[in-house]
């Protein structure tokens, strides 16, 4: 469960990103976060992978605050969470296979266990053939299938990913959040800020729109309604 | 996770940046063993100089046993001495022939009558020695009295200014190689910065981040202090026949050079290696790794 209680976030004294937010996720839920550019959409998520703090507020993860955490709780608290980005921040140095390895490496999985699993992940998001490339190398469909497979192989509780579908055409922003949509009927829970109307009005998911940092709406199966 | 592997990428992915830290580090390593060789080798000599507080006494010809005892009873009763060694004119040829074995031109002009007897005087103490050459030069039947006190001086203050200046030169060489390091290191985490962005936020541990960083500034350290200790020793093992023949007697005491001397020196700059490279880093990593 993931809870916003009263964040704001303010730059400066006279810039405000968030105002005084209210939310609730629910375990295993998927949210699509939507509002035009400046909303809000992208500080969110950053204070929830705690990139960020609230300038007042509390956020609570499975009922720990987040905001109070000690630096050095921070990379154990990460590894609850998954995430994806537009321009998919892959390790350019690395292959496929090394930068999906990463997040068990991370984790301290024993070098076994991470064969075992990568070759498992990357098979089932059908890039194992690709596993020696660089990313570079890849089409855009195959980097955000990596960058998602890195994000989802430690087995994370949330997986917050922030416009996927942003570079993407449109065939593959669909394989995309297909991909996203089975990880979410695992059980993991997805929040997702977009800009793709077609992709939010057609799964007829929750959607909260932000517009000027707060929440516009907020409909169990809501559209993509930015007004 | 396999941290020696992947400093072995980095540094197979920048391999001048690699090079030029390496060859920095060779310079101060190369500089410290020569620099701890010659204070070592130095301070070996004084030794053996001071070892041998050596008055020698020269004797005119015709001097007689009893003369020379006679000296001998006088020197004793100051309680300065440790010991004397009487040579015949027979024997200094021998020394002088075993000296000249390879330069037959030498031995055939010198007979025994040439060369004086002497008397070696070994003081107890090297401050003895100015006192019990004045004592044996007023003797009538000594022609002349040599002592290293000049020699004793001149290694003394080679030794000291070999201390100071060697100090000196390691000390900002070491400076210098610790802030290549920071320079260097910080270099790689700059351009890595949005690699180390996304590491954390996979959950990477500081001290995941950390490592590497701190492994390949060892690395460069530890390979060039490697490199300076061998270069080092195959520019003595060269160069020894030329400082045997020089040094004479006084290279007993610094050959055969032990694997105690040589090992002990590798342990040093290997030791001072992981210091510079794992304190270099870690300034490089607290300076510009915020994590």
């Amino acid at each position: 469960m993931i809870s916003f209680q009263q964040v704001s976030k303010k730059f400066g004294p006279n810039i405000t990103a968030l105002e005084e937010i209210n939310l609730e996720v629910g375990d295993g839920e998927f949210v699509f976060l939507v509002g035009p550019s400046g909303a809000g959409k992208s500080t969110l998520l950053r204070l929830l992978s705690r990139e960020s703090l609230p300038t007042s507020g509390k956020i609570l993860v499975d009922g720990i605050d987040i905001t109070t955490l000690k630096n050095n709780k921070v990379p154990d608290y990460r590894k609850k969470v998954g995430f994806v980005f537009q321009d998919f921040k892959l390790l350019e140095d690395r292959t496929v296979w090394e930068n999906v390895a990463l997040s068990l490496q991370v984790r301290g999985n024993t070098d076994l266990e991470i064969n075992k699993e990568v070759e498992r992940t990357l098979k089932l998001f059908e890039i194992w053939d690709r596993r020696s490339l660089f990313p570079r190398q890849l089409s855009g469909g195959e980097a955000q299938r990596t960058a998602i497979a890195r994000a989802i192989i430690g087995k994370p509780s949330i997986l917050l990913a922030d416009e996927p579908t942003g570079d993407l055409d449109p065939q593959t922003s669909w394989s995309v959040l297909q991909l996203l949509a089975e990880i979410n009927s695992w059980g993991t829970t997805v929040i997702m800020a977009t800009h793709n109307k077609e992709i939010v009005d057609t799964h007829r998911k929750r959607v909260v729109t932000l517009k000027n940092g707060k929440i516009l709406k907020d409909h169990k199966e809501g559209k993509y309604e930015i007004h | 996770m396999n941290f020696f592997g992947l400093v072995k990428k980095n540094i197979r992915r920048t391999p001048y940046q690699a090079l030029a830290a390496t060859m920095i580090m060779f310079l101060t390593f190369f500089s410290l063993s020569a620099f701890l060789i010659l204070a070592y080798g130095s301070q070996k000599l004084l030794e053996f100089y001071e070892s041998k507080p050596q008055a020698i006494a020269f004797f005119k010809d015709g001097t007689s046993d009893a003369d020379v005892k006679a000296i001998q009873n006088a020197l004793y009763q100051t309680g300065k001495i440790s010991k004397f060694h009487y040579v015949s004119k027979d024997e200094a040829l021998g020394i002088y022939r075993d000296r000249n074995k390879n330069n037959p031109l030498l031995l055939e002009l010198v007979t025994a009558n040439i060369l004086p007897a002497s008397l070696e005087i070994s003081t107890k103490s090297p401050d003895d020695l100015k006192d019990i050459a004045g004592i044996v030069k007023k003797e009538p039947v000594v022609e002349e009295v040599v002592f290293p006190e000049d020699v004793v001086a001149s290694l003394s203050q080679a030794t000291k200014l070999i201390r100071t200046l060697g100090g000196s030169v390691v000390g900002f060489l070491v400076a210098f190689s610790t802030l290549i390091i920071v320079m260097l290191i910080g270099f790689k985490i700059r351009i890595k910065r949005d690699e180390i962005e996304t590491m954390k936020l996979l959950g990477a541990s500081n001290w995941f981040i950390r490592i590497p960083y701190l492994l390949e500034g060892i690395f460069y350290a530890t390979i060039g202090a490697a490199l300076g200790w061998l270069v080092t020793f195959l520019l003595l093992w060269y160069f020894e026949p030329v400082l045997k023949n020089n040094l004479g007697d006084a290279a007993l005491s610094l050959w055969p050079i032990t694997p105690l001397f040589i090992l002990g020196l590798l342990l040093i700059q290997l030791l001072t290696a992981i210091f510079i490279g794992s304190f270099g880093s870690l300034v490089a990593v607290r300076r510009y790794l915020k994590i």
